[in-house]
């Protein structure tokens, strides 16, 4: 440790640590624009000058100057003051002044320290240099005007994204970022270019001239678009999801987001369900609440509960889940799903389904077996820690599956559950202290699936991913409802069937809580369908009575991701038109037919939750846990031959609000034309 | 910077049998896991080879790539280097490229009028422009380091030296001949000695030795 003064304040800092940070421990705000604490130190804005005693009498830029014991720092002098007004002025010749029409302003990082450190006119009269817009791809607007070179989009792209693509060319006054040649950034990661870049050089390309930052009521949210669950914010003016920014949290995401999660927010407003509808004559109908329940008690009436089925869909809130559950046990009915693509997921035990590891935890493993996943298109936040991981060196990683760019080195082994019995994959996690394991959907929504899984559990047991203080093995889900649902137990009761069960006329009332990625087509043609949803999708498409719900930007809701963190989102604006919270929708059904289901508010029914799995009463908190029971899953059968494959082929589109959004598309027309086609 | 024009960029390069003797023994100078050091060897070599196969000394963009395949590295990261240093040339030039030093003791010297007569014998209008014959594109360059022979024209790699108008229309005039006139001072000196003999130490007379 460091003892350091910054203005008369005592701090000790860590050995290594730069001028920069004593400043920030003291607190004492140091203005910068290239520095950023999770990139590489650059060292050219030149902002964060300060002045350092008994050092050479000059300005120091504290981002890139270590600290020393005994050192004392100004940050507030008068040469500090000079040096950064001189700073201010340089960045400034350049630097358009378009601030009325720059969607950065308001939240502009130049325009913020212009105001400490700019002069009230400028002493240039010459003209300013003009640069040339560079096309990034649907997501990244560019104003390459107002680059003031700072470079963080230079080091993102190649140090967390993992794709060096950016970059600066030619120098001097002649200097420009970009791609050099144009194509749209193939990372998905590429909107949080948006959010370091520290002036309006790189902006939302959908969110052009749409709002000001102070317009916006921000909530603190979750994000469902994948199973990680971001942290995230949600602006909203008027009754309109704007935007959807990333929130810091260290567990989770830090302080990034991926595309999807950010830029399918315009799905939000299109192809919604905002009223009920029932179908007469084979055509559907709009209809009102109390209309849309009769026709549902109707079919409902007399029928035995065994001819009664649910299944919930990936962006299902943990409420809307139980009360349905609930309503299907009062119903008398055994038969619910939550794997709409037959994950052989086994809930007999929570860490055979959770990612027992944590997403922070990926750091402090020394070797990753990934099987049957690619974490970059299915979870990029747990990609990008991979990747920040191996940039720490010492972390091999092998993976089973079929070879793609994960932007970090991979030995692929394989492509089938034959590889696992590879002496290399032995070998590599018999090396590692603390080795880990990433199982993913490709692995187990397929046939010979739980076969994989109890395999990939032996490996891990044999190999030593299970210890009392480690725990290896790790299920990455693609569906941000998956873990919450197991932990609820909605899977088939006993004697109840499950989703291939209730297909082809397994049931004649079939609930769909949001339920649109399985192939509805095999539902059987005289199975009365009830859709419960947010947007007009697959599931709606089949429904013969449609109950509108609300989006995850619309209801108090508690999800749980991959890692088995229970989190709780928050209502950023009401559901459209006749749309309700999915819970009060089941309760009210439930309350039309005489069921009762013992809760009338939400704290009741998060009392249920609690209840039925004690893992709801702590959210936001994950502890971390050994491997007590070496026993694995159930299993059942050999693994096949067939190779895995993943579920997510095109990142852009996986659920009814992606797929509702016109950014999603174009990302999709960009980035898998093939894809784009299809879908026309 | 970036400027290629469309139906000037090739759509294919290759290093041919020269070069590749060349990059051999270039990548044997960096330890392993290094060879991204010989991207400015390797860039000057792609230089040379379209210069040798197409009589316009200049690094494609598809150059850019090749270099970046062999030497294991991100293409953006060529791209930095190639666009950074000046002596690469991102777009094709003549046959000869006139590289004028206009720095201070060239232009007291009189590098205006040897940019004059570059414009004069090749019809040039400004910098980087090609002729139309082809044969000789016009650049800027900052200091060639050569000042007490200035003013100096670089032609290619060779510095033809203390030039003037007149003697930059003869030197053009012959490379247009297809003759190669000896690099070095134009005015007759020898190196960059005073010109007319010396004018120091001029009273001492010395003895050959016995």
């Amino acid at each position: 440790m460091a003892k350091v003064t910054v203005d008369g304040i005592e701090v000790e800092v860590p050995n290594g640590s730069n001028v920069l940070q004593a400043c920030e421990a003291a607190g004492k705000e140091v203005p910068r624009f290239c520095y950023h604490e999770r990139l590489s130190v650059a060292g050219n804005c030149r902002m964060c000058l300060v002045e350092i005693e008994k050092a050479p009498p000059k300005p120091f830029a504290s981002c890139a100057y270590p600290v020393a014991d005994g050192m004392v720092v100004h940050t507030d002098s008068e040469m500090v003051r000079k040096a950064r007004r001189g700073v201010m002025e340089f960045l400034l010749i350049n630097h358009p002044l378009d601030c009325p029409i720059c969607d950065q302003g308001g939240e502009c990082d130049l325009q913020d320290q212009a105001v400490g450190y700019g002069g009230d006119h400028s002493r240039y009269a010459e003209n300013k240099r003009a640069v040339k817009d560079k096309n990034l791809g649907p997501l990244v607007k560019t104003v390459m005007t107002r680059c003031i070179h700072c470079t963080r989009c230079i080091r993102f792209s190649t140090e967390i994204a993992g794709v060096s693509e950016m970059g600066a060319t030619a120098r001097g006054e002649s200097m420009e970022v970009g791609t050099y040649v144009e194509k749209a950034l193939t990372s998905e990661l590429s909107g949080n270019l948006i959010d370091i870049c520290p002036v309006g050089a790189l902006t939302s390309k959908p969110y052009a001239f749409v709002a000001r930052p102070w317009e916006l009521k921000k909530t603190d949210s979750v994000d469902v678009l994948d199973a990680v669950g971001a942290s995230i914010r949600v602006d909203a003016r008027g009754g309109e999801v704007l935007r959807i920014l990333p929130r810091l949290n260290e567990d989770v995401n830090e302080e990034w987001l991926a595309d999807k999660s950010r830029f399918a927010v315009d799905g939000l407003k299109r192809r919604r369900l905002d009223s009920c509808w029932v179908r007469r004559d084979g055509k559907l109908a709009p209809a009102t609440w109390p209309e849309a329940f009769a026709a549902i008690a109707a079919k409902l009436a007399g029928l035995d509960g065994g001819r009664i089925g649910a299944i919930a869909g990936d962006l299902c809130d943990a409420e809307s889940m139980a009360a349905l559950k609930d309503l299907m046990g009062a119903l008398g009915s055994a038969n619910l799903d939550c794997r709409q693509d037959g994950a052989a997921l086994d809930a007999s035990r929570r860490d055979f389904y959770c990612f027992n590891t944590s997403i922070a935890g990926i750091e402090e493993a020394d070797a990753l077996l990934i099987v049957g996943a690619n974490p970059r298109r299915e979870a990029p936040l747990v990609n990008a820690r991979i990747r920040k991981r191996g940039l720490a060196g010492a972390f091999p990683v092998a993976a089973i599956g079929t070879p793609a760019d994960l932007t970090y080195p991979v030995t692929w082994l394989g492509d089938s559950p034959a590889a696992l019995a590879e002496p290399a994959v032995r070998d590599m996690l018999k090396a590692a202290k603390r080795p880990m394991m990433i199982v993913g959907q490709g692995a187990l929504a397929r046939a010979d699936g739980a076969a994989v899984l109890a395999a990939c559990w032996a490996l891990a047991a044999e190999c030593g991913l299970l210890g009392a203080e480690w725990h290896g093995f790790n299920v990455l889900h693609t569906a941000a409802s998956r873990v919450g649902a197991l932990d609820l137990g909605f899977l088939p009761g006993p004697g109840g069937r499950d989703l291939a069960g209730m297909m082809g006329g397994g049931v004649d009332v079939l609930w769909l809580l949001g339920a649109d990625e399985f192939d509805t087509s095999r539902i059987g043609a005289d199975t009365f369908v009830v859709y419960q949803g947010h947007h007009g999708d697959r599931g709606a498409a089949r429904a013969d009575v449609i109950l509108p719900g609300a989006a995850y930007t619309e209801k108090q809701g508690t999800y749980v991701n991959t890692e088995g963190r229970v989190q709780r989102g928050a209502l950023a604006v009401y559901p459209p038109g006749d749309a309700r919270e999915d819970w009060t929708i089941i309760r009210a059904f439930a309350g039309s037919i005489g069921k009762v289901l013992g809760y009338d508010d939400l704290p009741a029914l998060r009392a249920r939750l609690e209840q039925a799995n004690p893992v709801f009463a702590r959210p936001d908190i994950l502890p971390r846990f050994g491997c007590g029971d070496l026993t694995g899953p159930a299993g059942g059968g050999a693994p096949g031959s067939a190779a895995f494959v993943s579920p997510v082929a095109n990142y852009y589109q996986t659920d009814p609000i992606s797929r509702a959004s016109p950014t999603m598309a174009e990302c999709t027309a960009a980035h898998h034309p093939a894809a784009a086609l299809a879908a026309e | 910077m970036a400027d290629t024009t469309p139906q000037a960029e090739p759509a294919h390069f290759a290093f041919d049998d020269e070069s590749n003797a060349a990059i051999a023994k270039i990548l044997a100078r960096y330890p392993a896991g290094k060879q991204a050091s010989a991207v400015l060897p390797l860039l000057d070599l792609a230089q040379r080879q379209m210069g040798r196969q197409t009589g316009s000394a200049w690094v494609p963009r598809v150059a850019m790539d090749e270099i970046a395949r062999v030497l294991a590295m991100a293409p953006i990261r060529v791209y930095e280097v190639a666009t950074f240093y000046l002596m690469f040339n991102t777009a094709p030039v003549g046959k000869f490229h006139l590289q004028v030093c206009t720095t201070t003791p060239c232009w007291l010297r009189g590098s205006d009028e040897v940019v004059a007569a570059c414009r004069k014998a090749t019809g040039i209008a400004g910098w980087k422009e090609t002729s139309a014959d082809g044969l000789f594109t016009m650049t800027e360059v900052e200091c060639l380091g050569g000042c007490v022979n200035a003013p100096i024209l670089q032609v290619n790699d060779d510095f033809y030296e203390d030039m003037d108008g007149p003697r930059t229309e003869a030197l053009l005039a012959a490379l247009k001949r297809g003759e190669v006139p000896q690099p070095g001072s134009m005015s007759g000196r020898q190196a960059s000695a005073p010109e007319g003999g010396p004018t120091t130490l001029t009273s001492l007379t010395f003895t050959p030795a016995e």
